[in-house]
């Protein structure tokens, strides 16, 4: 380095280079997505040598901050296509009007329960429950239902997320609601307090902090169906059964879905690629790589998810619009309860 | 002021308005003059200001305990001559680089260990908990700022103070503390907005209970879509970060003496059982600092199912050409966050070096464009964020989706460092050195390079050693829209610590570990970088 001069050169340089990177207008397809979006590399080649179109992926943050980012950037998106916007955060996405409408061909293989808006604005691409979690290294008989957390039995044994920070928090939190109502669900966590429940922000301090599964003591904790496939899927030394089981009736369904941006620059393209997110090609990719359940009835599941799923027969439901309207209600109150 | 020097003021000043106050302005006015704001309903609820309050303390004593436990290692490494100091002027910013969810994850450990993260004392979920980790992850720029100054401070005066009968406590307080105050009071400004702004640590470690008016407007924004609410948080964040600004300048000229400096180090070996005890206690000092967290790390990372091992190394490079869970390689993520790291340090130290000269120069006007560079440090960067997509979007700087975006932005929280490393060493040199230089019919460019250049050689590295440890640390990565194929290791430990599955874990602790191992060896290697023709200094 030879002193002011190189410094003022290189930066000069840099700046030439950002003004000349700007503005480019080229004919990829962008899909913007949150940061737990995953895909195999050979599946997206799969489909830009079927339809000739390339593309390219944006990764944003978690879900919250997506649609945040998507609805500042309506008038001119960052991208066509996004995915990953759930249940929980459907209807600001479709108030604030995100989407374009596309009822794809190949809705024909997803189960009407998936299919949440009837415009079809969205497309169900995947979905995935969070339960109660238990480990079995409980010692007392595992609990089975809401009504036995408020048991003495399993007092200091839960460990929750805050659904003001949290997506497996707030999905928790709606579980409850599902179960004991709009006006129950204040009891259970005033009872749940009482016996000791913890709180983290994330689903990472709970899991692998206060859980045992990270060396805490916990024995119970609100994370997802998936978890004990993950267990033994993804376990640092291969073992044979998972060391942890979920409670069935405690279950709330997310789904997520992908949609077409309004002002995409691409729209036909956008068109096949949900097309393609419905084939069995895509949806067998999904289980491995995210952790969530392929939508479409003609998918075919991993061995490892075949063995170790607990299936939810019924999971709790409530209505996108419901939790677009009463959530920052809710979790305020839920933050009075339980945190206080 | 000549033409390089007009070109300096020049670049910085515009640097700062294009990457910082223009995306803010855009996206503070969405914010305040959208449908349905109402700031007075925000600024009247009691719980804001609770919130306010307490980011306001917590910082401040943050600040407090992080210059007072960083005055004995900055003493030890500017007095004394000993194996391994440069290894522990390096090491000492390794918590810089980790990403908090790392750290919050290492102090859990280390609480568990101790046996205090449940019971009678607990530490798990508390203020302290907040507090010892920004003292972890801060301490750093106090102890590299100060000794980097101490150490060429003209040992003579305090020697005739003693001669004429001070003793060692006042000479200090008289004759040293004076000198060494532009470089405590500058460290301790960026300190308190690192800690006044915090984010993460106080999420992880401070538990759902506690709350700073930076997790609120992120919570704002991002969770609930309430831009207005989170435009107003921010509005009352930057007015308090200007405050404490303007603070610091007035106390930074009213205590602070800039005289010229000798350039002679007064590091010298320890002689005799006193010196090498005061040595050792000192450098204790830094040990028990930071020591506990990084031992906690490099503990974990060796950690397998039976027993220890390097099963969390050789798993991250296992996958069939990327690690499991993410888009790309361990070597891949190391090679872009080198590259990102440097440009972001290069573009800060090229601005920061202007910003100085500025500075240096102007009086009152200097010390505001001083404190304005310092404001990104005290902005919300998820708001930041933010405003880069509403306002970066027209040609020719429709950077939204481009990955400049991102050394660009970490070169603003980068600038500060460099700027305020190098001030107080500029204020010092002999004006009469560069009178003398011209007289000899030197030009001003050449006055600048014989003079100035080799006098602020050593702080500009530390600044941009500071500047390339904040880019390949966190900032920014959990806003901005990035191309997954310009993952950074920042980025892939934090995604890996939110995957199920005990394998991404000690990854993620494997990762880290890497990460403290090349900040460690870049900032070594930057710091042995010497201009031709000062190898005296």
């Amino acid at each position: 380095m030879r002193g002011p001069r190189t410094l003022v050169a290189v930066t000069a340089l840099a700046v030439a280079a950002v003004a000349c990177s700007g503005g480019e207008r080229d004919d990829v397809l962008t899909v913007v997505t949150h940061d737990a979006f995953l895909v195999s590399d050979d599946v997206i080649a799969s489909f830009e040598e079927q339809t000739g179109i390339d593309v390219r992926f944006l990764t944003s943050a978690d879900v919250g901050t997506l649609v945040t980012e998507a609805v500042l950037t309506r008038d001119d998106p960052t991208a066509d296509v996004l995915f990953g916007i759930d249940n929980t955060f459907l209807s600001r996405g479709l108030d604030e009007e995100l989407f374009l409408p596309y009822e794809s061909p190949g809705l024909a293989n997803v189960p009407t329960e998936f299919q949440v808006d009837d415009a079809h604005r969205v497309t169900p691409i995947d979905y995935g429950d969070v339960c109660v979690n238990v480990s079995r290294s409980l010692t007392a008989s595992p609990p089975t239902s809401f009504e036995d957390l408020r048991q003495p039995e399993y007092s200091s044994q839960w460990v929750t997320q805050n659904p003001e920070t949290s997506s497996p928090g707030l999905a928790m939190l709606l579980a409850t609601i599902a179960a004991y109502g709009e006006d129950g669900w204040e009891d259970f966590w005033i009872d749940a307090a009482d016996n000791g429940v913890a709180v983290t922000a994330g689903w990472t301090e709970a899991y692998f902090g206060a859980f045992v599964a990270g060396g805490g003591d916990r024995t119970i904790v609100t994370s997802y169906a998936s978890s004990p496939v993950a267990e033994v899927a993804l376990a640092e030394t291969p073992i044979d059964s998972p060391t942890t089981s979920i409670l069935p009736d405690t279950c709330f369904r997310q789904i997520e879905f992908a949609g077409i941006l309004a002002n995409a620059e691409h729209p036909e393209a956008a068109r096949q690629f949900i097309d393609f997110m419905l084939t069995d090609e895509f949806q067998n990719d999904v289980p491995l790589n995210m952790f969530v359940y392929p939508v479409t009835s003609t998918a075919v599941l991993p061995a490892v998810f075949v063995e170790n799923t607990t299936v939810v027969e019924s999971p709790l439901r409530l209505e996108p619009t419901r939790i677009g309207e009463m959530r920052d209600e809710w979790t305020a109150r839920w933050v009075e309860l339980v945190l206080r | 002021m000549n033409r390089i020097a007009r070109m300096l003021a020049l670049l910085p000043i515009s640097f700062l308005a294009v990457f910082f106050l223009y995306p803010l302005a855009t996206i503070l006015s969405r914010g305040l003059l959208g449908d349905g704001a109402d700031p007075m309903a925000t600024l009247g609820s009691a719980s804001l200001w609770r919130v306010a309050w307490f980011t306001l303390w917590q910082a401040a004593l943050s600040t407090v305990l992080t210059t007072a436990l960083a005055m004995p290692g900055a003493w030890v490494l500017a007095h004394r001559r000993f194996r391994g100091r440069a290894l522990v002027r390096a090491g000492a910013v390794v918590p810089f680089v980790l990403p908090t969810v790392v750290v919050a994850t290492a102090f859990s450990a280390l609480f568990a260990s101790l046996g205090v993260d449940d019971g009678p004392i607990s530490l798990a979920q508390s203020t302290a908990a907040i507090v010892m980790a920004h003292v972890f992850f801060n301490y750093a720029v106090v102890l590299r700022t100060v000794s980097t100054v101490w150490e060429r401070l003209d040992i003579g005066l305090e020697d005739e103070a003693r001669m004429l009968g001070a003793t060692p406590w006042q000479a200090f307080r008289m004759i040293t503390l004076p000198r060494l105050a532009p470089a405590v009071l500058g460290s301790a400004s960026i300190v308190f907005l690192f800690s006044f702004t915090s984010f993460g640590v106080v999420l992880l470690l401070g538990g759902p209970r506690k709350a700073t008016l930076d997790t609120e407007i992120w919570r704002y924004a991002t969770q609930r879509g309430e831009l207005d609410v989170a435009a107003v948080i921010s509005v009352l964040q930057l007015v308090a970060v200007i405050g404490t600004l303007v603070l610091s300048t007035v106390f930074q000229h009213r205590y602070s003496v800039r005289e010229p400096t000798r350039g002679v180090s007064r590091a010298r070996r320890a002689v005799g059982t006193r010196q090498h005890v005061a040595q050792w206690l000192c450098l204790t000092s830094i040990a028990v600092v930071l020591g506990g967290p990084l031992v906690a790390l490099v503990e974990r990372s060796f950690r397998t199912s039976g027993g220890y091992g390097l099963a969390s190394y050789r798993s991250l490079s296992a996958g069939e050409g990327r690690i499991s869970v993410l888009p790309q390689s361990a070597s891949e993520a190391v090679t872009n966050s080198l590259w990102i790291a440097a440009l972001a340090a290069l573009i800060a130290t090229a601005a920061g070096l202007g910003a100085a000269v500025v500075s240096q120069r102007g009086g009152p006007l200097g010390s505001l464009t001083e404190a304005a560079y310092l404001l990104p440090l005290g902005t919300s960067g998820v708001l930041l964020g933010l405003g880069f997509l509403l306002a970066l979007d027209d040609p020719p700087l429709d950077l939204r989706t481009s990955w400049i975006l991102i050394p660009l932005a970490q070169a603003l929280v980068g600038l500060p460092f460099v700027l305020r490393a190098v001030l107080p060493v500029i204020a010092s040199i002999d004006e009469r050195l560069r009178e003398a230089a011209a007289m000899l019919g030197a030009t001003p460019t050449r006055v600048w390079r014989a003079v100035d250049l080799p006098a602020i050689w050593r702080a500009t590295l530390m600044g941009a050693g500071f500047a390339f440890a904040v880019s390949l640390g966190e900032f920014g990565a959990t806003v901005f829209i990035s191309r997954p194929e310009r993952l950074t290791v920042p980025v892939a430990i934090f995604r890996l610590l939110g995957r199920p599955g005990t394998a991404a874990q000690g990854q993620a602790m494997a990762l880290s570990v890497i990460l403290m191992a090349l900040t460690t060896v870049s900032i070594l290697v930057v710091e042995r970088v010497r201009p031709r023709g000062s190898d005296g200094w």
